[in-house]
């Protein structure tokens, strides 16, 4: 019935239940950034002596799916148990509401991943979250291998697109592509193994292709690099110099050199030659870069010329970034030096 | 409901659909036959291009050759510079331009290996003089610069910019869509080379334009075919679409001063009226020069999406600042490239009018969208009534 699930949808979004700070929540779950382009704040009461759920509320900043689908997740765990409540999935959200859009699928995660951080949140009894779950896989959206492993297992993903769309990793910048495959295959065997995937679904790494790379506006970049001007244009682009410098933000500091993990000189070597290979690409631009060194996935870069001042230094760094990933086949964070 | 987004397409001026009705059953004959019938069309063909060139100001009428619009248009300039000046292997472009030019260069330089310099604009969207100077040289074969931004209607100084490309012999493009029938236009007057329109921004029928091309510029087609347009377009003409398209031309000429005085009042009222109403927003690109009809304005804290959605509900339709991208919305690059605040480059809201806006359009978007924006804030977590607006890059809000 097409009519009633869009309803469903409408109702939500332009009537949204249990809206606003739930002053008394002893649990309390955020996902998402302003920068990311959603986020929501889930506050639950919960009562100690039954382990049920009496109240709901949220706050949301986001899109039409992103609000529909927090007040869905509201109704849905309320009245019930701390277990019970964790064992709902996006994909009820989606169904509550009659359907989401396939590619705001990732609204109905977030609120799914809001439910377990707050129930995980009240049984630490205040203790401090403890750092996140696994390494970052997306830096763009922030999002990590562990959450990407569970959305692709939950929700039964089998192509990279779908991962995108339900957790933006590869939405933004495309220089994770590599990771949600491997994420993707990885966990595809696993469910194949286990007998909840069968075999020629399974994804293999390369043969779905990424989306086009031109114009594909950026997600926010979590660390302030360069200068912070940044437009929205491909990182491939050459943009003249400017006149005069902008003014540079202060840049990071170094570790000192006997704390820096430069890991086997073999990767080191890796990646000296991976920032070899880039340089004629910023010198007809009137730039240079340098390898510092190298502290795990942190590469620390000298770049020279037009890069500094340039008013995109930004955006040439994360793009030397994915290329860098692409190049070493695994995630790594470039840090300029001065 | 009231139709606040002339800027994505106009009603087409029932006048012109007037013009055009007999070519689909009258006048239907194929201007290049020798009979009658072709002969009448290529009367119609013959008229419209003198109404089109009088409404640019061009010196010939043989300077005007129709096409689909402005995709069209920007695509064959820019491919035809590039193959008439095969040492030059540059191109000039501004960071805000509409993805006809955009997506084009990004494509040249991946799969070309042109060299694309793109010149950045300031938060007022003023376009970096300097820079452009500094980009030219006798290596660009062509320069394309938009006549005005179709998100904020800022307008870009594109005689002065098309006379400092003359000095280095570069050819000069510029997609005026969003300027033709706005502005008032004298090409004789200018060194502009190339110019591109769409016919549904100015009240013609879609999938119609034009392509303005100096008779001293040689022109490379893009399509091969017969000799039509003189070979610079080939294909049977779009009869009808042509036919609105002058008429269109026509009437925006003899309408454009008086409305532009009604439109940018009302405009104006609009601005000022949300702005009175609802805090902690800005209009974009007020500082600039601007278009009388367009203004985006940029509401912190909520997302651009769910007020277009709710507005859309309140009968206003007006769009967004942002592009629809692989699972979620991203800010446009025309308002990342100005550097709209963090909080509120999401909530951009671009509201655009036409000769059709009327007193009572304004009256009702004035009235609809501070309850809807206050409706946002109360759901967003950010900006929150407690006071001081949260950390907004921290991982939790
Ligand atoms: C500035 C600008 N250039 C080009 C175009 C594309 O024109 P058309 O739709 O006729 O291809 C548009 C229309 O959205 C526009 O606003
Ligand atoms: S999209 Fe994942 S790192 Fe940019």
């Amino acid at each position: 019935m097409p009519t009633m699930q869009h309803d469903a949808f409408g109702e939500h979004f332009a009537n949204p239940r249990n809206v606003g700070v739930l002053a008394q929540a002893n649990a309390v779950g955020s996902v998402g950034t302003m920068g990311w382009g959603d986020a929501v704040k889930l506050m639950l009461q919960i009562d100690p002596a039954t382990d049920r759920i009496e109240q709901a509320r949220f706050q949301t900043f986001g899109c039409s799916s992103a609000i529909a689908s927090s007040s869905a997740i509201t109704e849905l765990i309320t009245g019930k148990t701390t277990d019970e409540a964790l064992e709902i999935t996006a994909a009820d959200v989606v169904d509550f509401l009659g359907g989401l859009p396939a590619e705001r699928m990732y609204c109905s995660v977030m609120t799914y991943e809001a439910v377990q951080n707050a129930i995980a949140d009240y049984r630490r009894h205040g203790a401090p979250a403890p750092a996140a779950d696994s390494a970052t896989i997306c830096k763009c959206f922030g999002v990590t291998e562990a959450m990407a492993a569970r959305t692709i297992r939950i929700n039964h993903l089998t192509d990279p697109h779908q991962v995108t769309f339900h957790t933006k990793a590869g939405g933004g910048c495309f220089g994770c592509y590599k990771q949600v495959e491997t994420v993707l295959a990885r966990v595809n065997a696993e469910m194949v193994a286990e007998g909840n995937l069968a075999p020629r679904q399974a994804y293999r790494p390369g043969s779905v292709p990424p989306s086009s790379e031109a114009l594909k506006p950026r997600g926010d970049a979590p660390p302030p690099l360069g200068s912070g001007a940044r437009a929205n244009i491909p990182s491939h682009i050459a943009i003249p110099p400017r006149p005069a410098p902008t003014s540079a933000a202060p840049r990071p500091v170094l570790p000192p050199s006997e704390n820096r993990d430069r890991g086997t000189p073999e990767q080191f070597e890796l990646i000296k030659q991976a920032v070899e290979a880039l340089r004629p690409h910023l010198q007809r631009d009137g730039g240079d870069c340098e390898l510092v060194d190298v502290d795990g996935n942190t590469i620390y870069l000298r770049l020279s010329g037009n890069c500094v001042d340039c008013q995109l230094a930004s955006v040439t760094l994360s793009g030397v970034q994915a290329q860098l990933a692409e190049k070493l086949q695994r995630v790594v964070r470039v840090v300029p030096v001065s | 409901m009231v139709y606040l987004d002339a800027n994505a397409t106009t009603a087409v001026d029932p006048r012109v659909v007037d013009k055009m009705l007999p070519l689909f059953t009258e006048t239907y004959g194929n201007p290049s036959s020798k009979h009658g019938f072709g002969e009448a069309a290529g009367a119609a063909l013959r008229r419209a291009r003198e109404q089109v060139r009088a409404l640019l100001g061009a010196e010939q009428a043989a300077e005007i050759v129709f096409n689909s619009g402005g995709t069209e248009g920007a695509n064959a300039a820019i491919m035809s510079a590039l193959e008439a000046s095969p040492r030059r292997r540059e191109i000039i472009i501004s960071a805000v331009e509409h993805p006809a030019v955009l997506a084009l260069c990004a494509w040249l330089e991946k799969n070309k290996g042109i060299r694309i310099h793109v010149i950045p604009v300031d938060r007022e969207g003023w376009l970096d003089l300097a820079a452009y100077k500094a980009a030219l040289s006798e290596r660009v074969a062509v320069v394309s610069i938009m006549w005005a931004n179709n998100e904020t209607g800022v307008i870009f100084p594109v005689p002065e910019l098309a006379e400092q490309a003359k000095e280095f012999g570069a050819l000069f493009h510029t997609d005026a869509v969003q300027a033709v029938g706005k502005l008032p236009i004298d090409l004789k007057a200018t060194e502009i080379d190339m110019l591109s329109l769409s016919g549904h921004k100015f009240h013609a029928p879609k999938g119609v334009g034009a392509l303005y091309l100096r008779s001293s510029v040689r022109f490379k087609p893009q399509l091969k075919g017969g000799h039509q347009e003189r070979g610079r377009r080939p294909g049977t003409e779009n009869m009808p679409g042509i036919v609105g398209l002058g008429a269109a031309a026509e009437l925006a000429a003899a309408h454009m001063d008086d409305e532009n005085v009604r439109v940018r009042a009302l405009r104006d009222r609009l601005e000022q009226g949300i702005l009175a109403e609802v805090g902690q927003c800005v209009a974009v690109g007020a500082g600039a020069e601007r278009l009388p009809n367009t203004s985006t304005i940029a509401f912190s804290f909520i997302e651009g999406e769910s007020i277009v959605l709710l507005l859309d509900r309140a009968g206003i339709a007006v769009s967004m600042g942002s592009a629809c991208s692989v699972g979620s919305f991203e800010p446009s690059h025309v308002l990342t490239a100005m550097h709209v605040a963090k909080e509120a480059v999401r909530g951009a809201v671009r509201f655009s009018l036409s000769r059709d806006t009327t007193e009572a359009d304004i009256d009702r978007a004035i009235a609809a969208v501070p309850p809807i924006v206050a409706k946002l804030r109360a759901i967003s977590p950010f900006g929150s009534q407690e006071g001081a607006p949260q950390a907004l890059d921290q991982a939790h809000v």
